[in-house]
């Protein structure tokens, strides 16, 4: 039955009909899911967030053709992996911007340009995109950013290095500025 | 519309028991290639998702007719029949049994094939070919008639 389900999978892609490929890579944090189109990565779905709720809203923003496809997201767990290890600061992947739209979306691309082991505040963030008033559109953009760690929102912090807030909760915003060398390693508690 | 992913791993033991039922365990793999193949491509175009499996279902059939077709018309004994295939009325499964379903008119036998191989209800094995509960139920009762005339 695997076998036939992996030849199937395999044709559809050849034939064109694999409008979103997703898998599930390991991480420090817990699993993430990762969903790909032709176009690029499109979503990156985080250890705390409902696996089967990202799949619909894909099927429902995207197209229903969604199907797991592992091999197809070799590229970008590779690039994940080393990135948690320390041993990677840039992505270099193709990346599907279709999920959002308008100020958020150059919210988010200024987002993409913020260099490793830096960070911004919302307010640089709202000013990039072209309105230095919309900061707390800015803050919502970082909130729906739907590619989070390879479009680093968890470089975007409060004007003063308040941490704000992160998808992922807290404590991984605060993990990932610790492995950038942003943030001193310290006890929690 | 759910992702293609659910309706795969939902109905995919469904479709390939009818297909070995309905043209053997070889083409059973081809014909369940082709049903999926066609149902991904007319997904997103689909009204609703009320009766998915039934509309997987006879998209396998006419898979199954296809193969049957290009195979020229020999009989295609059906066979291994799922474990857990219902037997009501019928005579032990052996292999005289699935031979003479393999040679009943396709629709009998597809109608028994789904019957009694796959244990699907008549409403869906009307779904799967294309007709009313009441026709299917017909194809089914001349499939068993003629198989008890046979076997006897």
């Amino acid at each position: 039955m695997s076998t036939a389900i992996d030849r199937f999978r395999s044709r559809a892609e050849e034939e064109g009909l694999l409008d979103v490929a997703y898998a599930s890579a390991d991480s420090p944090f817990g699993p993430l899911l990762l969903a790909q189109t032709p176009k690029g990565l499109i979503r990156v779905g985080l250890p705390n967030q409902d696996v089967d709720q990202l799949l619909a809203e894909l099927a429902e923003r995207v197209s229903p053709r969604v199907l797991e496809a592992p091999t197809r997201l070799d590229e970008v767990r590779r690039e994940l992996d080393l990135y948690f290890e320390g041993r990677l600061q840039r992505f270099d992947l193709p990346l599907d911007w279709r999920l959002s739209a308008g100020f958020r979306q150059r919210v988010l691309r200024a987002i993409a340009r913020i260099p490793y082991g830096q960070t911004r505040s919302y307010t640089q963030m709202a000013t990039k995109a072209g309105n230095e008033r919309a900061v707390r559109a800015a803050g919502t953009a970082c909130g729906s950013n739907p590619i989070p760690l390879v479009v680093p929102c968890h470089r975007v912090l409060r004007t003063g290095g308040a941490l704000g807030g992160y998808g992922g909760g807290l404590p991984m915003k605060e993990a990932l500025l610790q492995l950038e060398g942003v943030l001193d390693e310290r006890p929690s508690g | 519309m759910p992702p293609f992913q659910t309706v795969l791993e939902e109905h995919s033991a469904a479709v390939m028991a009818v297909l070995r039922g309905a043209v053997g365990r070889e083409g059973a793999e081809d014909c369940f290639q082709e049903t999926f193949l066609s149902a991904l491509r007319a997904y997103p175009k689909l009204e609703h998702c009320r009766n998915l499996r039934g509309w997987l279902l006879t998209i396998a059939h006419r898979k199954a007719i296809d193969h049957h077709r290009a195979r020229g018309r020999q009989p295609m004994p059906v066979a291994e029949p799922p474990r857990e295939a219902a037997v009501d009325s019928l005579p032990e499964p052996d292999e005289g049994l699935w031979e003479a379903v393999g040679a009943l008119p396709p629709k009998q036998r597809a109608a028994v094939a789904l019957r009694y191989g796959s244990d699907l209800p008549h409403a869906e094995i009307a779904a799967a070919l294309g007709c009313s509960p009441a026709a299917a139920r017909r194809s089914l009762h001349e499939g068993i008639k003629r198989l008890r005339r046979e076997l006897t």
